[in-house]
C-alpha cells in the first residue's frame, strides 16, 4: 500500500508532467535537428520560432473566443494552432528568403550562420515583445482536468492520487500524431527520403537532380510547424511567457546533441532523457521516500538533489556529461 | 593608422562633444565612460571571434563573474556571519575537499567499466554529505540581518584589486568551458557558453550567502572620491572656482566621473596594447592562420585545440576584467541586471559592426553602439509617439505600441546585426589584408 | 559530331588553369577512357563536362545541343550522369532507397530500371534494406553506379570507379561496364588502371597537364610504344 502510494505520488509529480515536457521538449528539438542536418548549423531563433507560432495561437485563440467558437470542453487554442502553424511557416520562409538564403548560397561557414541566427532571434525576440507584449498571458479554457487528484484517490483507494490535465493528455496525443507523420513523411514519401539524402550528401544530392531550395523550403515549413505546435502546447500547458523561450534553448540544444545531431529519433530520446532528469533532479523526494521508509519516520531535508531555480542546470550537466564521454550523441550523429 | 581611422574616430569624438555642449557634461561623461567599458568588453569578444572565430554566446556570465568578484574582493566581510557559520563553512569545504580526493582515488584505484558508476556515487554521496554542512551554514548567514546583510560580504579589499580577480576567475571559468566544448564542432561552444552564462546568473541570482541575490548589493566601495566629500574639500572649490563652475554638485559629480574615466581610458590602453601586440605577433599570426584555414593549420602541426583555449581564456578574461569595472562604476551589484540582449549580443553587435579581427574597429564599434544603445530608448518613444500621434487620446493599440518601444531595441540591435554581416561584413574599420590571395 | 563533344576545355580554380585545351569525345554505345599521371587533370576534365567547374573556354555539347552553360543539375535530365570518385552512395539510405534517390527526377514508375540494376547487379537486390554504408568497397561502387543508371542515361560518367577495390571486383566492375555499354550507354571513365581500361576502351585520351597528349583507339594506344613506356610502366 505504501509502496503503491510512493508510485503515485511519483508518477503525480515527476512521470506526468515530465512527459508532457518531454513531449514538448521533443518537437522543439526535432526541428533544431532537421536544421542542423539539412541546413547544417545551430538555430538559435528556434527558441523564437516557438514563441512566435505560441503568439499566432494565442491571438487567433483570443479572436475565436470573442466570437464566441468553442469546441469546448477541449481548448479553443487547438483549433488556433493551424493558424499559429501557418504564421511560424509564413515567418520561418520570410526570414530564410531575406536572410539564411545569402550564406547558404555563399556556403558560409556554419558558425556565421550561427550569428546571424542569434541576430534573427532578437529581431523575432522583439517583434514578439511589440505585437504581445513582455507579460505572460493564459489562454488555455476547457476542461482543466481528464481526472482530478480527488476522483483518482477514489479510485485507486490510495492516499496519493494522479491529477492528469487534460492539456498533458492534450501535449502527448498531438505530439504522437505529430511525431508518426513526421518519420512517415521521412521514411515513405520521395521528398521524406529527398531529405534523408540532401542532409547525407549535398553534392551527390545535387547530382542526382535533388533541389536544395526545395530541400531547404521543406524543412523550414517542417521545423516551423514543430516550432509552432511545441510553442503553442508548451503555452497551453504552462503559461505563455515570452521570455521562458530563451531559455528552454539550452534544454533543446542539449537534447538535440544527447540524441545526435541531424537525427530525428535521436532528438526525440533526447528530449526525454533531458526532461526526465530534468524533473527528476529538482524533485524533492521527501514524501515518496516517506511512504518507503519505516511507519512514523520521514528524511529531515527535502531530499532535492538541486533547487528549481536551477532547473537548467542539469540540461547543462548533460550537454558536459555528452561532450566529454559521446560527442555524438546517443545516435552517431554528424559531428565536424 | 589610417586615415579612415581617424575620421571615424574623429566623428565619435565629436559626436561625444556635441553631447557635452549641448545636453550637458555630466551625460557626456556618463556615456564616454560607458563607451570605454563596451570598448573593453569588445576586445575581449574580438579575441575569440576576430582572432580565433570562436562563438561565445556567453558574455553575460564572464560579465557576471567580474562583477560578483568586485563584490567578494570589496566589500567588508561581515563579521557575524563567519562567526555563526565559519564552522559549518569550513566543514563543508573539508567535505567537498574528501569527494574531490576519493573521486581521484577512485578513478585510479577502480578498473574501466566500473570508473564511471563509480565517479557518479562517489559525487552523489559527497553532494549530500556537503549539503549537510552547507545547508544549515546557508540559512544562518541568510537569517544575519536580512534586510542589510544576509551574507558572508567580501574581504575589504580595495576595489581596483577586484579588476585583476575578476578577469582571473572569468578566465577559470573559460578554462572549464573552453576545455570541454573546443575541438569539437564550433557550434558546440556556442551552445556550451550559452549554458554556462545562464548558470553563473542563476547562482548570482539565487545564493544569497553569496551575492545577496536578488536583494542586490550596493555601496561597493569606490577607487576614486565621492561627491559629498568633494564639495567640502577646500582643494576642490577653488578648483571649481578656477573653472568657473556654477553647480558645486554638478562639478563634483563631473570630477568623478572624470576619475573614471582616467582610470578606465588606462585600462583600455593597456589592454589594446596588448592586443595590438598579440595580434602582430608571431602567435596572432597563427591565430588568424588557423581561423582561416584549420586544415591546413593542424596539417602542419599546429596544436589547434590548444591555441584556440589560449585566445578563448584570454578573451574571456578581458570580458571579466570590463564586468568587474562596470560593477566598480554601477557601485552595485544587480544580478537581475544581467540579460542576453544587454550582455551578451550587445557586445557581438559591436564586434561585427566594428569590424571582426580588428581591435581599433571593436573598440569603435563599442563606443558607436553603446552610444546608440543609450540613445534607441528616447528614439523609440518618439518613434511610438510619431507613429501613433494620429490614433484617437486613449486608444488601447495606441497605448499598447507605446508600451512596448522599449522593445524596439531588440529589433535596432538584432536588425543592425543582420544588415552590417550582410551588406559590409568586414565592418566599419576592417581586418588589416594579411596578404591573403583575393 | 560525337554524342558528346567537349572540344576546347580550359579551366580551372581561382584563377589558376588546371587543364588547358583539353578535348574529350564520347560516341554511344562506345567507352572512352581517359587516362594519365597524377595531377594530369583527368578528375578535373570530367567535372569540367559535367559543369562542375567554370570553363573560361570551349564547349560541351551533347547530342548536338550545346549544354556549356548548364549547372550539373540540369544536365542530369538532358541524359547525362556522372558518378563521382568519393563519395557517390547516401550511406544512410538503404540500397533501395539510393536507387529511388538516382531516379529522383523521374515522374514514371522506376521499377523496371531498378530490376535492371538488380539483375545486373545482383548483390544489390540481395542487400536492397540495408544502408549503404554498411557495404563493402566494392558493393559500394556497384550502389553508385547503379544509382547512375536509375536516370536511363545516355551518358554515363565514372570518375575512377575501380578506385580501391581487388583486381577480381575490379574485373568485375569492367565486365559490368561493358554490359552497361552494349545498351546503347556512352561510357566516359577516368581510371588509374590504364592498361586494364584500355583494353576494354574504343577510345582513350592520355592527359599530361591539363592537355590532351595522344588521342586513340584503346587498342592504337596500347601498341603505342612511347605510351607503354611512359603511361602503362613499360
Amino acid at each position: 500500500m505504501e509502496i503503491l502510494n510512493a508510485l503515485a505520488l511519483f508518477a503525480n509529480f515527476v512521470f506526468v508532467p515530465a512527459t508532457a515536457y518531454g513531449a514538448q521538449l521533443a518537437l522543439g528539438a526535432l526541428g533544431v535537428t532537421l536544421i542542423f542536418g539539412i541546413l547544417r548549423f545551430a538555430n538559435f531563433s528556434h527558441g523564437e520560432m516557438m514563441s512566435f507560432g505560441a503568439m499566432a495561437s494565442i491571438l487567433a485563440t483570443w479572436g475565436m473566443q470573442e466570437a464566441g467558437v468553442s469546441i469546448a470542453p477541449f481548448p479553443t487554442a487547438l483549433l488556433a494552432l493551424p493558424i499559429g502553424v501557418a504564421a511560424a511557416i509564413g515567418m520561418a520562409l520570410a526570414t530564410d528568403r531575406m536572410v539564411f538564403r545569402f550564406y547558404r548560397k555563399q556556403r558560409s561557414n556554419p558558425i556565421v550562420m550561427a550569428i546571424v541566427s542569434v541576430g534573427v532571434m532578437f529581431v523575432l525576440a522583439g517583434i514578439i515583445r511589440l505585437i504581445i507584449g513582455p507579460d505572460d498571458q493564459s489562454f488555455a479554457d476547457g476542461e482543466r482536468f481528464i481526472i482530478n487528484a480527488r476522483d483518482s484517490r477514489a479510485a485507486l483507494g490510495l492516499d496519493e492520487g494522479i491529477a492528469i490535465k487534460q492539456t498533458q493528455v492534450i501535449t502527448l496525443v498531438v505530439a504522437l500524431a505529430v511525431m508518426s507523420a513526421l518519420f512517415w513523411f521521412l521514411q515513405k514519401t520521395r521528398s521524406g527520403k529527398a531529405m534523408r539524402a540532401y542532409s547525407d550528401d549535398e553534392d551527390l544530392a545535387l547530382l542526382s537532380g535533388i533541389s536544395p531550395e526545395r530541400v531547404v523550403a521543406i524543412c523550414w515549413i517542417i521545423a516551423a510547424a514543430l516550432a509552432a505546435i511545441a510553442g503553442t502546447l508548451y503555452g497551453l500547458d504552462k503559461t505563455y511567457k515570452p521570455f521562458i523561450f530563451m531559455q528552454i534553448l539550452l534544454p533543446i540544444f542539449a537534447a538535440t546533441i544527447l540524441g545526435g545531431i541531424g537525427q530525428p529519433v535521436g532528438a526525440i530520446l533526447g528530449a526525454f532523457i533531458v526532461a526526465y532528469s530534468e524533473v527528476m533532479v529538482t524533485y524533492a523526494f521527501r514524501k515518496v521516500l516517506a511512504y518507503l521508509g519505516p511507519e512514523g519516520w520521514a528524511p529531515e531535508g527535502l531530499v532535492q538533489l538541486l533547487s528549481t531555480d536551477y532547473k537548467f542546470a542539469v540540461s547543462f550537466i548533460i550537454l558536459v556529461a555528452v561532450l566529454l564521454i559521446r560527442p555524438t550523441g546517443i545516435i552517431r550523429g554528424k559531428v565536424i | 593608422m589610417n586615415q579612415r581611422v581617424l575620421l571615424l574616430y574623429g566623428l565619435m569624438g565629436l559626436v561625444l562633444l556635441f553631447v557635452g555642449f549641448f545636453q550637458s557634461w555630466n551625460v557626456a561623461f556618463g556615456i564616454f565612460n560607458l563607451c570605454v567599458i563596451s570598448a573593453i568588453m569588445a576586445l575581449g569578444v574580438n579575441m575569440q571571434w576576430g582572432y580565433a572565430g570562436l562563438f561565445n554566446v556567453g558574455v553575460m556570465g564572464f560579465t557576471a563573474l567580474g562583477g560578483l568578484a568586485a563584490v567578494l574582493i570589496s566589500m567588508p566581510p561581515v563579521a557575524a556571519a563567519w562567526q555563526v557559520a565559519g564552522g559549518d563553512l569550513a566543514l563543508s569545504v573539508l567535505a567537498l575537499g574528501g569527494t574531490v580526493v576519493a573521486v581521484v582515488a577512485a578513478r585510479r584505484a577502480i578498473p574501466r567499466p566500473l570508473k564511471m558508476p563509480a565517479t557518479f556515487l562517489i559525487l552523489l554521496i559527497g553532494y549530500f554529505v556537503i549539503g549537510v554542512f552547507f545547508g544549515p551554514a546557508t540559512d544562518k548567514i541568510e537569517a544575519i540581518d536580512p534586510a542589510l546583510s544576509g551574507y558572508l560580504g567580501g574581504l575589504g579589499l580595495p576595489v581596483l584589486v577586484a579588476w585583476p580577480v575578476g578577469a582571473l576567475v572569468a578566465a577559470g571559468a573559460g578554462w572549464f568551458i573552453g576545455r570541454i566544448a573546443l575541438g569539437l564542432r564550433a557550434d558546440y561552444l556556442a551552445i556550451a557558453t550559452l549554458g554556462i552564462s545562464e548558470i553563473i546568473i542563476a547562482i548570482i541570482k539565487y545564493e544569497e550567502w553569496l551575492s545577496r541575490g536578488v536583494k542586490n548589493v550596493t555601496g561597493i566601495p569606490r577607487p576614486v572620491p565621492y561627491e559629498v566629500d568633494l564639495v567640502q574639500q577646500d582643494w576642490f572649490i577653488g578648483f571649481a572656482n578656477f573653472f568657473g563652475a556654477s553647480d558645486l554638485s554638478e562639478a563634483a559629480s563631473l570630477f568623478v566621473k572624470l576619475c573614471y574615466a582616467l582610470l578606465f581610458v588606462a585600462v583600455l590602453a593597456v589592454v589594446m596594447w596588448f592586443a595590438e601586440r598579440a595580434l602582430r605577433s608571431p602567435w596572432g599570426r597563427m591565430m588568424r592562420a588557423i581561423r582561416d584555414n584549420r586544415e591546413a593549420a593542424a596539417a602542419m602541426g599546429k596544436d589547434v585545440k590548444k591555441r584556440h583555449l589560449q585566445t578563448f581564456v584570454l578573451g574571456c578574461a578581458v570580458c571579466g576584467l570590463a564586468g568587474a569595472m562596470l560593477t566598480t562604476l554601477d557601485g552595485q551589484l544587480t544580478p537581475t541586471s544581467y540579460i542576453p540582449l544587454r550582455y551578451t549580443f550587445l557586445i557581438w553587435v559591436m564586434v561585427i559592426l566594428g569590424g571582426s579581427g580588428n581591435n581599433w574597429g571593436a573598440v569603435l564599434g563599442g563606443f558607436v553602439i553603446w552610444f546608440l544603445w543609450v540613445q534607441a530608448e528616447p528614439l523609440g518613444n518618439w518613434f511610438m509617439q510619431a507613429v501613433t500621434a494620429p490614433f484617437p487620446e486613449g486608444s488601447q493599440f495606441a497605448d499598447h505600441l507605446v508600451s512596448g518601444a522599449a522593445y524596439t531595441r531588440y529589433l535596432l540591435m538584432g536588425g543592425i546585426l543582420l544588415v552590417v554581416m550582410r551588406f559590409a561584413p568586414r565592418g566599419l574599420i576592417p581586418e588589416r589584408s594579411t596578404g591573403r590571395a583575393a | 559530331m560525337s554524342f558528346l563533344s567537349a572540344t576546347g576545355m580550359t579551366g580551372g580554380y581561382g584563377g589558376l588553369d588546371i587543364i588547358t585545351d583539353c578535348t574529350l569525345t564520347v560516341e554511344t554505345g562506345e567507352i572512352a577512357v581517359v587516362v594519365g599521371p597524377n595531377g594530369a587533370g583527368k578528375s578535373t576534365a570530367m567535372k569540367a563536362v559535367f559543369g562542375m567547374l567554370n570553363l573560361r573556354e570551349g564547349t560541351v555539347t551533347l547530342d548536338g545541343e550545346d549544354i556549356t552553360a548548364l549547372p550539373p543539375q540540369d544536365r542530369v535530365p538532358k541524359g547525362m550522369a556522372f558518378v563521382p570518385q568519393n563519395r557517390n552512395v547516401f550511406v544512410s539510405l538503404s540500397v533501395e532507397e539510393n536507387l529511388e534517390m538516382g531516379g529522383f527526377i523521374r515522374d514514371d514508375d522506376l521499377s523496371d530500371t531498378k530490376d535492371l540494376v538488380f539483375s545486373l547487379f545482383p548483390v544489390l537486390a540481395e542487400k536492397r534494406r540495408q544502408p549503404a554504408g554498411e557495404l563493402s568497397g566494392g558493393q559500394r561502387q556497384q550502389v553508385a553506379v547503379g544509382r547512375a543508371l536509375m536516370t536511363k542515361p545516355k551518358l554515363l560518367m565514372l570518375d575512377e570507379p575501380t578506385a580501391g577495390v581487388s583486381p577480381i571486383v575490379m574485373d568485375e566492375l569492367f565486365d559490368k561496364i561493358l554490359e552497361i555499354a552494349d545498351t546503347g550507354v556512352a561510357i566516359l571513365m577516368v581510371e588509374q588502371n590504364a592498361r586494364q581500361a584500355l583494353e576494354i576502351a574504343d577510345h582513350g585520351f592520355v592527359l599530361v597537364q591539363g592537355r590532351n597528349r595522344f588521342t586513340d583507339t584503346g587498342e592504337a594506344l596500347l601498341a603505342n610504344e612511347e605510351v607503354r613506356r611512359s603511361f602503362l610502366g613499360g
